[in-house]
């Protein structure tokens, strides 16, 4: 018997790698370790539902536990693998345990990058990637009263949109002159500025913390590099992660902006695969190597790399797309809009509704969307299959994208 | 409580009893339907929970919203008259006996 995939990590990708592999019919043993101490579960809700209180661990879970019996799949939970003997192939746990494989793909992720200033030790301040700090985040949130949200990101935003759901008091400080900066072009960034500071949210831009400050341990107030002080009884951090590359750099494989590999999610070695948030690959929509950290990426690479292992191998060309819900607001992205040098917009600021498509010379390369979501979802038809849209076209309301999207339909089948 | 059929693109056929307010995405992942992926978790944003709803419930079930409605355009096996996303379908003791069946692939 072939010692099969060992898979590494139990988050989206992992799991969504174990799960495709299977649905492609792949018969060999799967394992899939990963240091979390839960099954695999879903992280967007965390910052949504899940802190809200309004979902549970059950409805967050990829599958059931079940599952994994049902389909072979060897879940090893709450065990970190230390390092990878590529000679051997196989990977060792921290218990000392080792595991041979044919072929492994690493999906360890990324983590928060953390604070590193004066009182980032206190009590009361919070972080989110894994379900017990969200459930940190939601306990605490029932009893606090004044919040403080440091960075304007997504992750952060949306927590600030439910601590203010919850009426708490909520500050959200960002570093640079807007929110969500490396996403969205300004007109989105104003937009959401509006949709906070109308629910209530005080949102200061251009504003360094420079220290927490305390009393009997716990965080009292967020310093600004001012000067000023933010009163907070909880504090919530978001400014980014960091991909975790160590795992493969430990075992000498090329590292970039995260464990480097090439349009077939192949590392260094032939044997190993790195996917999802942790990897750095050749994306054609991009037309450049980048790193993406979603749901859309995770879940498309892991089933691009489970064809491959089962004996079809595929190039990945997926679309990027991405979401982010702030009060009863829904952003949906599609492409990549780094590097547009031109703009078209369907719908308006004011109406609540609008689409900003963005080109690149004369081709599209990307489509923010508020509130329109046929024109999201027909874009991702649309630039998936590399069909033209010209500027005239997408600038004219008449003209339907539906219409343009099922010409690629009829070509599919 | 209400039973919710699935009948798989082969023609396998199964019946599950869901509980009031459970949607017919999450009911079916919890039994081990493999024909409904859920791959954004129920929030409208892939199609990867499309199914076509028996005709004698469709006009029961409350209309897909805008959103829904776009996401449908974008199933991996055409949409049809009943199509729906099961992620948006909350069974309550009036659809007590839903049928559902499920297109032979969403991705």
């Amino acid at each position: 018997m072939s010692a099969g995939t060992v898979i590494v990590g139990t988050g989206q990708a992992g799991f969504q790698t174990a799960a495709s592999l299977r649905a492609e019919s792949y018969a060999e043993p799967i394992t899939l370790i990963g240091e979390e101490r839960q099954i695999p579960y879903q992280r967007p809700p965390l910052s949504k539902g899940f802190a809200l209180g309004q979902q549970d661990f059950e409805s967050v879970e990829l599958r059931p536990e079940k599952f994994y019996q049902d389909h072979r799949i060897n879940l090893i939970t709450g065990s970190r693998v230390t390092a990878i003997d590529r000679a051997a192939r196989g990977v060792k746990l921290e218990s000392g345990k080792k595991f041979s494989y044919e072929k492994l793909v690493i999906a360890v992720g990324s983590r928060n990058r953390k604070l590193a200033l004066k009182g980032a030790n206190l009590d009361g301040i919070a972080y989110l990637r894994s379900v017990q700090e969200a459930a940190v985040i939601r306990d605490r949130l029932k009893n606090a009263n004044a919040v403080v949200v440091i960075g304007g990101g997504f992750i952060g935003l949306e927590l600030a949109a439910v601590a203010r759901t919850m009426g708490k008091s909520v500050r959200v400080v960002e570093a640079l002159p807007r929110l969500m900066s490396r996403a969205v072009p300004p007109m989105i960034s104003e937009f959401f500025r509006q949709v906070h500071v109308g629910k209530g949210i005080q949102v200061i831009c251009n504003a360094t913390v420079s220290a927490i400050e305390g009393s009997d341990g716990s965080a009292r107030s967020v310093v600004l590099s001012d000067g000023s002080r933010c009163g907070a009884d909880l504090i919530i951090v978001g400014v980014g992660v960091v991909p975790n590359v160590e795992l493969a750099q430990g075992a000498g494989l090329p590292v970039g902006n995260g464990i480097a590999i090439d349009e077939y999610l192949q590392t260094g070695d032939e044997n190993i695969f790195a996917i999802g948030d942790c990897a750095e690959f050749p994306c054609t929509f991009a037309g450049a190597r980048i790193r993406l950290e979603s749901v859309q990426n995770a879940a498309d690479q892991a089933q691009c790399v489970a064809a491959t292992i089962a004996g079809r191998r595929s190039a990945y060309k997926a679309l990027p797309w991405f979401w982010t819900d702030q009060f009863e607001v829904k952003l949906q992205m599609a492409g990549i809009s780094h590097g547009h040098d031109r703009t078209v917009t369907r719908g308006s600021a004011e109406s609540g509704k609008l689409s900003i498509f963005y080109f690149k010379g004369e081709r599209l390369i990307a489509i923010d969307s508020i509130n329109r979501p046929l024109d999201h979802m027909m874009g991702r038809k649309l630039m998936s299959a590399h069909l033209p849209l010209t500027r005239e076209q997408a600038a004219d309301e008449s003209f339907d994208l539906k219409h343009l999207a099922h010409a690629v339909g009829a070509a599919h089948h | 409580m209400p039973r919710v059929t699935y009948i798989s693109a082969k023609g396998d056929v199964r019946e599950i009893d869901v509980a009031v307010g459970t949607t017919v995405m999450s009911a079916a992942l919890k039994n081990g339907i493999d024909g409904i992926v859920a791959e954004c978790g129920g929030v409208c944003m892939c199609s990867t929970c499309h199914v076509f709803v028996d005709e004698k419930f469709y006009d029961r079930l409350p209309p897909a919203n805008d959103t829904e409605e776009a996401v449908l355009e974008i199933a991996a096996v055409e949409r049809q008259a009943t199509s729906r996303l099961s992620c948006q379908i909350k069974v309550t003791e009036e659809l007590d006996g839903l049928i559902v069946r499920l297109p032979e692939k969403q991705r």
